[in-house]
C-alpha cells in the first residue's frame, strides 16, 4: 500500500501541498470566532489554489515564455499564470470588501467576535 | 454593422454606464436614476434583439479581440442564453424602476449615486455570465456581480444587514473558490477553457478522477451560490436585511444567473452523456431538490416575517428548478428552464410587494398586515395574483411549470417527484394563505387600525412593475408558447442524443 | 499621527521613485513580464507610504477622493474607448489590428496593447488608493 502511494506523493506533492493548505484556511474559517481571522482563513483558502494553478504549469528548467534566440529552450505555460493574476485582482478586492464590512460591523456593533455578535443578536 | 456587436455591447454599456452614473452623481444626484434606467432599458433592447436573431439563424459566436477559440474569449448565445439574458434584463428595467421611489426610504441619500453605480456592475456581472463561452470568464463575471451584490446587501440601513452581508461574502467566496478550483481541473486535464472546446475534449477523459472532481467542485460551488437546501443559510439574512430593490435583484436576477451557470455547466460542458450515463449524479440532485423543496416551504410556514417567508420559499422554489433539470427528462428541463422565468417573475412580483408594505406603512411582519386590503387594494391583489401562481394554481405561470416538471418525472417513471410537487403545492398554499387572510378577512383591531388607515398604495413609480409582473404572472401561464418557443429548441438540441 | 522625521524624509525620496517603477512596469506590460494590474498596484503602494508616513489627513489632501474616482472613470474609458474604437473602425470588441495607424500589423497591436494597459493601470492605481482610504478611514477618527 505504502509503496504504490509514495511514489505518487512525491511526483505530485505540489497538489498535497495545495490541499493541506486549503484545509487549513477551510479550518481557519470555520474555527476562528474573529471576523479578521475569517477574512485571513479565507485568504489562505484561495491563495492554496493559486499555488495549485501555477504549480500544475511548471517545468523543471523552464523558462519564461519570452521570446529568445535560442531555439531549444523549454518555457512554461503562461495561461495560468495570467488566470491567476485576475484571480489574485478578484481575491484582493474580495478582501477589500469584506475588510470594510468588518469595519462598519465594529462601527455599529463595537466587537467583530462572531459569538458576541450572536448573543447581541438574539437579544434584540 | 452594429448589430454584429451586440453580444458584447450588452456587457460592455452597464460598465460604462456605471461609471458616467457615479460622475454624474457628482453633479447631481437627479441624474443617476434616468442614466441607470436608460442604460438597462437600451439592454433590454438589444437582449430582445439578440433572442431574435437567434431564433433565426442559429447561436450567435462574438470573438473578443478577433482572437479565434478556443484560444480567444468567445461570447455565444444560444437559445437558453438569448432566453436567460432576456428574463434577467426584463427585471433589471422594472427594478431599476421600482428602486426610484423606494430606494429614497431605504438609504442614506448620499448613498443613492453609489447605489446606480453598484447596481449597473451587478448588471455587467450577471450579463457577462450570460454571455461568454469561457469558463474563466464566467468565474470572472461571477465574482464582479457577487461583489455587487455583498455591497448591495450592506446599504441596507439596519445593522443587522452588515452581518448578513459578511455571511453573504464568505460563503459566496468560497462557492467561487470551488468554481475557480473545478475550472482548474478542467484546465489541467484538458488545457483549454472554452465551453464548447471543452465539451468536445472531455467525452474520452469521462472515467478520469480528475473530471469526476471537476465535476464535484463545480456542484458544490455553484449550490452554494443558488442556495439548493442545506448550503442556504446565508439566504435569508441576505434577503430579509437587504433593502426591497436589492432583494427583488438578488432573487429573481443573482440567483437565477446561478441556476443558468449551472445548467450551462451540466449540460454544455459536461454533456448529458456523463451526468446521466457515466455517474448518476443526476438521481442524487433530485432528492436534494426534492428536500429543498420540502424543507423550504416547512419553514416558510413557520415565518412570522413577510420577506423572510419570501426568502424560505424561494429556497423551496429554486428546488423546483434543480428538480426539472434534475429529472433529466425533455419536458422536466423544459419546466425547469420555465420556471427560470417564472419564479423570477412571481419573486420578483412578491418581493416589491413586500417592499411596498415597508414603504407606505413600515409594516414587515405578517400579522401586523391585518385588514391592509382595504386601503392598498391594488397592492393586495397583485400579491394575491402571484400567490396563486407560486401556488400553481391555473391558469397562472407557476402552473405551467410545475405542470411541466410534474409531467416529465411522471414520464421518466419517477412518481415519487410527483408527490413531492403535491405536497409542496399544499404547504406553499398554506402559507400564502395565511398572508392572504390576514389582508383580506381580519379585522385591524385597535393596534394595527393606526397604521392600516394612513395606508396607501404606492406611488405609481413602485405600483407600475409591481402591476406589470402579476400581470406577466397570467399572461405567462396563458401563453406559455411564447417562452416554450424559445426553450423547446434547446432543450431538443442537448437531450436529443440520449 | 505623523511618524517619525526619518522616515518621512525617506519616504519623500522613495516616492519617486515607487512611482518610477511602476510606470516602467506598466509600459513593458505588452512586451515583457509586468502589466497594467501589477504597475497600478506598485503605484498606488506609493501613495499608501504616503498616507502610513504622513497621516491620512495628509494624505486625503493631495490625493483626493475626487480624483480617486475622476481617475478609475478615465482608465475604464481609455480601455472601453479603444474597445469601441476597434468596432467603429470594423473590428471586434479590442480587435487591435483593425485600428488605422499608419504602422505594420504588430505594432498596431503593440501600441494598443500598450495603451489598455496604461488604462487598466490608471484604473487599478486609484481603486486600490480608494480601497485604502475606505479602509482606513476610522484610523484617524478614533
Amino acid at each position: 500500500m505504502i509503496e504504490t502511494l509514495l511514489p505518487g506523493l512525491f511526483l505530485r506533492y505540489n497538489y498535497y501541498m495545495a490541499v493541506i493548505i486549503m484545509l487549513i484556511g477551510l479550518y481557519a474559517m470555520i474555527a476562528k470566532g474573529n471576523l479578521i481571522k475569517k477574512i485571513i482563513g479565507l485568504n489562505i483558502f484561495q491563495t492554496a489554489i493559486f499555488l495549485f494553478y501555477i504549480s500544475s504549469s511548471d517545468i523543471i528548467g523552464g523558462t519564461a515564455p519570452i521570446l529568445t534566440s535560442d531555439p531549444a529552450s523549454v518555457y512554461v505555460n503562461p495561461l495560468p499564470h495570467v488566470l491567476i493574476l485576475t484571480a489574485i485582482v478578484v481575491a484582493v478586492s474580495t478582501t477589500a470588501v469584506g475588510l470594510a464590512l468588518v469595519i462598519r460591523i465594529y462601527e455599529a456593533y463595537g466587537t467583530i467576535e462572531e459569538d458576541e455578535l450572536i448573543a447581541m443578536e438574539a437579544k434584540e | 454593422m452594429i448589430i454584429d456587436h451586440f453580444p458584447v455591447l450588452v456587457v460592455v454599456l452597464p460598465l460604462v454606464g456605471a461609471f458616467v452614473t457615479l460622475l454624474a452623481g457628482w453633479a447631481d444626484r437627479r441624474l443617476c436614476f434616468p442614466i441607470a434606467m436608460a442604460t438597462t432599458f437600451i439592454q433590454f433592447c438589444i437582449s430582445l434583439q439578440i433572442l431574435s436573431r437567434v431564433m433565426q439563424t442559429g447561436p450567435l459566436h462574438y470573438n473578443l479581440g478577433n482572437w479565434l477559440p478556443p484560444w480567444g474569449i468567445e461570447y455565444v448565445i444560444d437559445q437558453l442564453n438569448g432566453f436567460v439574458l432576456v428574463v434577467i434584463l426584463f427585471l433589471c428595467v422594472l427594478t431599476c424602476l421600482y428602486s426610484y421611489r423606494s430606494i429614497h426610504s431605504e438609504i442614506d441619500e448620499k448613498k443613492i449615486p453609489a447605489f446606480y453605480t453598484v447596481f449597473l456592475l451587478l448588471v455587467t456581472g450577471v450579463c457577462g455570465i450570460a454571455v461568454t463561452g469561457d469558463l474563466f470568464n464566467l468565474y470572472v463575471f461571477l465574482e464582479i456581480s457577487s461583489l455587487a451584490a455583498y455591497a448591495l446587501v450592506a446599504l441596507g440601513r439596519e445593522k443587522r444587514s452588515l452581518v448578513s452581508s459578511f455571511t453573504y461574502l464568505v460563503m459566496g467566496s468560497v462557492s467561487a473558490c470551488f468554481i475557480l478550483l473545478g475550472i482548474g481541473h478542467l484546465y489541467i486535464a484538458t488545457g483549454t477553457l472554452n465551453m464548447a472546446d471543452l465539451a468536445r475534449l472531455l467525452p474520452p477523459l469521462y472515467g478520469s478522477t480528475v473530471i469526476q472532481s471537476a465535476f464535484i467542485f463545480f456542484i458544490i460551488g455553484l449550490s452554494i451560490k443558488t442556495a439548493l437546501f442545506p448550503l442556504h443559510l446565508w439566504l435569508p439574512d441576505a434577503y430579509r436585511y437587504s433593502p426591497s430593490a436589492v432583494t427583488v435583484l438578488l432573487a429573481s436576477v443573482v440567483s437565477k444567473i446561478g441556476v443558468y451557470a449551472l445548467i450551462r455547466i451540466l449540460f454544455s460542458v459536461f454533456t448529458p452523456a456523463f451526468i446521466i450515463i457515466e455517474i448518476p449524479v443526476m438521481e442524487v440532485f433530485c432528492w436534494l431538490a426534492a428536500v429543498a423543496i420540502i424543507g423550504g416551504s416547512v419553514l416558510a410556514i413557520a415565518q412570522t416575517d413577510l420577506k423572510r417567508m419570501l426568502a424560505y420559499s424561494s429556497v423551496s422554489q429554486m428546488g423546483y428548478i434543480l428538480l426539472g433539470i434534475g429529472i433529466a427528462d425533455n419536458l422536466a428541463v423544459t419546466g425547469g428552464i420555465l420556471q427560470i422565468l417564472n419564479h423570477a417573475v412571481m419573486k420578483g412580483c412578491l418581493f416589491m410587494i413586500a417592499g411596498a408594505f415597508i414603504y407606505t406603512s413600515g409594516i414587515r411582519s405578517i400579522d401586523d398586515l391585518r385588514g391592509i386590503a382595504r386601503t392598498m387594494p391594488l397592492t393586495a391583489a397583485a400579491f394575491v395574483i402571484a400567490a396563486a401562481s407560486m401556488i400553481g394554481i391555473p391558469p397562472t405561470a407557476g402552473f405551467m411549470s410545475k405542470w411541466f416538471i410534474a409531467l416529465g418525472a411522471l414520464e421518466s417513471g419517477q412518481w415519487i417527484f410527483v408527490l413531492v410537487i403535491l405536497a409542496s403545492s399544499l404547504l406553499t398554499a398554506i402559507y400564502f394563505w395565511k398572508v392572504i387572510e390576514y389582508m383580506y378577512f381580519r379585522d385591524p383591531g385597535t393596534r394595527c387600525a393606526e397604521v392600516v388607515s394612513t395606508a396607501r398604495d404606492p406611488p405609481a413609480g413602485m405600483l407600475v412593475p409591481i402591476l406589470i409582473l402579476a400581470a406577466a404572472c397570467v399572461l405567462f401561464g396563458i401563453f406559455v408558447s411564447i417562452p416554450l418557443e424559445v426553450i423547446e429548441p434547446f432543450v431538443t438540441g442537448i437531450l436529443g442524443g440520449i | 499621527m505623523k511618524q517619525d522625521v526619518v522616515i518621512r524624509t525617506v519616504c519623500r525620496l522613495v516616492v519617486p521613485f515607487i512611482q518610477l517603477f511602476a510606470l516602467y512596469v506598466i509600459i513593458h506590460g505588452a512586451s515583457s513580464a509586468g502589466g497594467g494590474f501589477q504597475g497600478g498596484v506598485i503605484f498606488a503602494s506609493s501613495f499608501i507610504l504616503i498616507g502610513i508616513a504622513f497621516g491620512i489627513t495628509d494624505a486625503r489632501k493631495r490625493i483626493s477622493e475626487k480624483f480617486t474616482v475622476l481617475f478609475s472613470a478615465t482608465g475604464l474609458s481609455i480601455y472601453a474607448g479603444i474597445g469601441i474604437l476597434c468596432i467603429i473602425f470594423g473590428g471586434n470588441f479590442l480587435g487591435y489590428s483593425f485600428l488605422p495607424l499608419p504602422l505594420p500589423g504588430p505594432e498596431i497591436r503593440g501600441l494598443a496593447a500598450e495603451a489598455v494597459e496604461i488604462g487598466i493601470g490608471i484604473t487599478v492605481m486609484a481603486v486600490m488608493t480608494s480601497i485604502f482610504y475606505d479602509i482606513a478611514v476610522d484610523e484617524e477618527a478614533a
